[in-house]
């Protein structure tokens, strides 16, 4: 029974997780949003994970590890507030954990970090550079995160860092990849078809707690069974799909984008054309962390919450 | 919205491009073959998901439809001979070749030699220039055909799924080479057999011979492909004249020469002196394969018309 940190719980990894440990774990949450609905055991604070008064739980309460989930993926955002939330929240939350021994911190990145890049090798391992800020400017809070927490892991090597880069996350959550998913017309682009890879809310639970285990640390990409192309994804999905010139795709996208009425910046449109699948080899060697779901089986579990949207 | 189940498996179409080959597939059906897939798949080194696809985005089913074509311009148009292919092993293997002609089509003729002419059929995998991923519709039908980003990463994953790989260690250098500088080989680049050593994997080395006449280049344009993002622009008798159909290669015979298999040991990391003579020893049976074949095809310019099958 050790007490587990989880920021960000009231995100749906955050309570799935939370569920899944609660038993087992002393869970306590930190999210500015409150839990609704949640096992009594489990301690909600709602602060925000900039302020001070976030120490007050580590001082508090005997901390073993902490599960960082508390990103903030909404593009939408200024650059100064996804800076300001996802950089200085982690810098502190890190600061914490090293002034109050906590023993392992696990960070939840995501494997758009390396980027979607025509010369990508099919599969990036955990040692490609991160490069999706050149284009992509939006991801740069994101970057600097992660690497914000692969430094911690080399500086404070008494601290059982784990840096997890999962691929697209499906499920019940509601994230990029599914809000894209959920379109009424799917964008795709013409004479692309990269393939990507999914993976089940599940089996990110499942890959959490596998990295919980005493004596692991470093960093591992997460992927699902297999990849596929993302046009017959969509084809097995049943989702309407609209095909365009990639220079019309992106000016609409750029206007959408200016007006404000799209969440997601043009230059995401390269995930439309270019692979960013990741090589999760050692994850499932050293994390001994294997999806549980099969691709089919990922994809029929979204196909009902998809069906919702049309 | 209507109910109906969607398909899986390999019934899956993405459906432009396929609609569009199966229609004009449909008028070359002499050249089709039925057994074709059926063959590959059962000869192993293949490693397909539910949906028909290979980890690089392979697609057995769409190399099936292509193969019309393929076998169109294999046997029809180029009226290709190969020799010493039937002497070939099924492991892994990497085959080493010239590289000619302007457009990479000495690569699909490699590729379709051993596809409709291996026993059993093999899908060969051929490293391709980096700006071609960044190609609409040409990355897309390389990348089901099986043809894989020249990215050392990428060999070394299919040659340790025992695949066999086709590159090109002259790269852009070799395929845009001018008229006069035909079957010279440029020197070759030292990376593929720090692989081979990496991988043991053994080398079959590969001679090309009529792609160098099939758009024989007089001038490249290094300005007109730096303002296109090529990484060459050919000037030919026809091209850019008659556009775009001055770019088609003229139908010269073309000789597929397959050497025997070359295994190579030693540390891959070795000094690059001691690596580069094991490179040159595989360019020099590349250029030997080669001369052969030059000798063999005879004088110009019943050579390059050849007999029609």
């Amino acid at each position: 029974m050790s007490t587990i940190v989880i920021t960000g719980i009231a995100g749906t990894i955050g309570r799935l997780l939370a569920r899944r440990l609660h038993v087992e774990h002393e869970v306590i949450g930190l999210d500015r949003r409150d839990l609704s609905h949640r096992p009594k055991d489990i301690k909600v604070y709602t602060y925000d994970i900039r302020r001070k008064r976030c120490e007050s739980i580590f001082r508090n309460h005997k901390v073993d590890t902490i599960v960082h989930l508390n990103v903030m993926h909404d593009f939408g955002r200024a650059q100064g507030v996804l800076h300001g939330f996802n950089v200085v929240g982690t810098q502190r939350l890190l600061e914490y954990a090293a002034r109050y021994n906590v023993r392992k911190v696990i960070f939840l990145s995501t494997a758009n970090v390396y980027g979607a890049r025509p010369d990508n090798p099919q599969f990036l391992t955990e040692e490609a550079l991160l490069l999706a800020g050149e284009t992509f400017s939006e991801m740069r809070s994101l970057i600097s995160t992660d690497m914000l927490v692969t430094s911690f892991f080399w500086k404070v090597p008494e601290i059982e860092t784990v840096v997890l880069r999962p691929s697209h996350i499906v499920g019940t959550v509601n994230n990029g990849p599914m809000r894209f998913l959920s379109l009424p017309r799917i964008p795709k682009v013409m004479g692309f078809d990269p393939m990507v890879q999914f993976l089940h809310e599940s089996d990110v639970i499942e890959a959490i707690v596998a990295a919980l285990r005493p004596g692991l640390r470093g960093i591992f990409n997460l992927a699902g069974e297999t990849a596929l192309p993302i046009g017959a994804a969509l084809e097995y999905l049943g989702r309407p799909t609209i095909t365009l010139p990639y220079p019309i795709l992106r000016a609409a996208a750029q206007k959408a984008w200016d007006f404000g009425i799209a969440y997601v910046p043009p230059a995401e449109l390269d995930y439309l054309r270019y692979p960013c699948l990741v090589d999760d080899a050692r994850a499932r060697r050293e994390l001994e962390f294997l999806p549980r779901l099969t691709l089919t089986a990922t994809l029929d579990k979204i196909r009902p919450l998809l069906r919702r949207h049309t | 919205m209507t109910d109906e189940s969607p398909t899986a498996g390999n019934d899956y179409r993405s459906p432009h491009l396929e609609d569009f080959l199966t229609e004009v597939g449909s008028r070359f059906r002499d050249w089709g073959d039925k057994n074709w897939e059926n063959q590959v798949l059962t000869s192993g080194a293949t490693h397909l998901n539910e949906f028909g696809y290979d980890p690089f985005g392979m697609s057995p089913a769409f190399i099936r439809k292509v193969i019309p074509f393929v076998r169109f311009l294999y046997r029809g148009y180029f009226r290709v001979q190969t020799h010493g292919l039937h002497e070939l092993p099924t492991t892994r293997l990497m085959f080493v070749a010239n590289h000619s002609g302007q457009l990479p089509f000495d690569g699909s003729l490699i590729a379709a030699a051993l596809a409709i002419e291996g026993r059993p059929p093999r899908i060969l995998r051929s490293m391709v220039e980096r700006w071609v991923p960044s190609l609409p519709f040409v990355s897309l039908f390389m990348s089901r055909c099986g043809q894989v980003l020249g990215d050392p990463d990428n060999s070394r994953r299919l040659l340790e799924n025992d695949e066999a790989v086709l590159v090109f260690p002259e790269g852009v250098r070799g395929i845009s080479k001018l008229f006069w500088e035909r079957y010279k080989l440029k020197k070759f680049s030292a990376g593929f057999m720090r692989l081979a050593m990496e991988t043991r994997t053994p080398i079959v080395p590969v001679a090309v011979v009529g792609a160098e006449e099939a758009i024989p280049a007089l001038y490249n344009s290094k300005l007109l492909a730096r303002l296109l993002g090529a990484p060459a622009f050919p000037i030919t008798p026809t091209f850019p004249w008659i556009f775009p159909l001055g770019i088609l290669p003229y139908p010269v015979k073309i000789h597929l020469y397959f050497g025997e298999p070359m295994s190579f040991s030693g540390d891959p990391n070795d000094e690059d002196e001691v690596v580069e003579a094991k490179v040159a020893r595989v360019q020099g049976e590349v250029q030997r394969l080669v001369d052969r074949g030059l000798q063999e095809r005879g004088p110009f310019p019943i050579s390059l018309l050849g007999g029609v099958r």
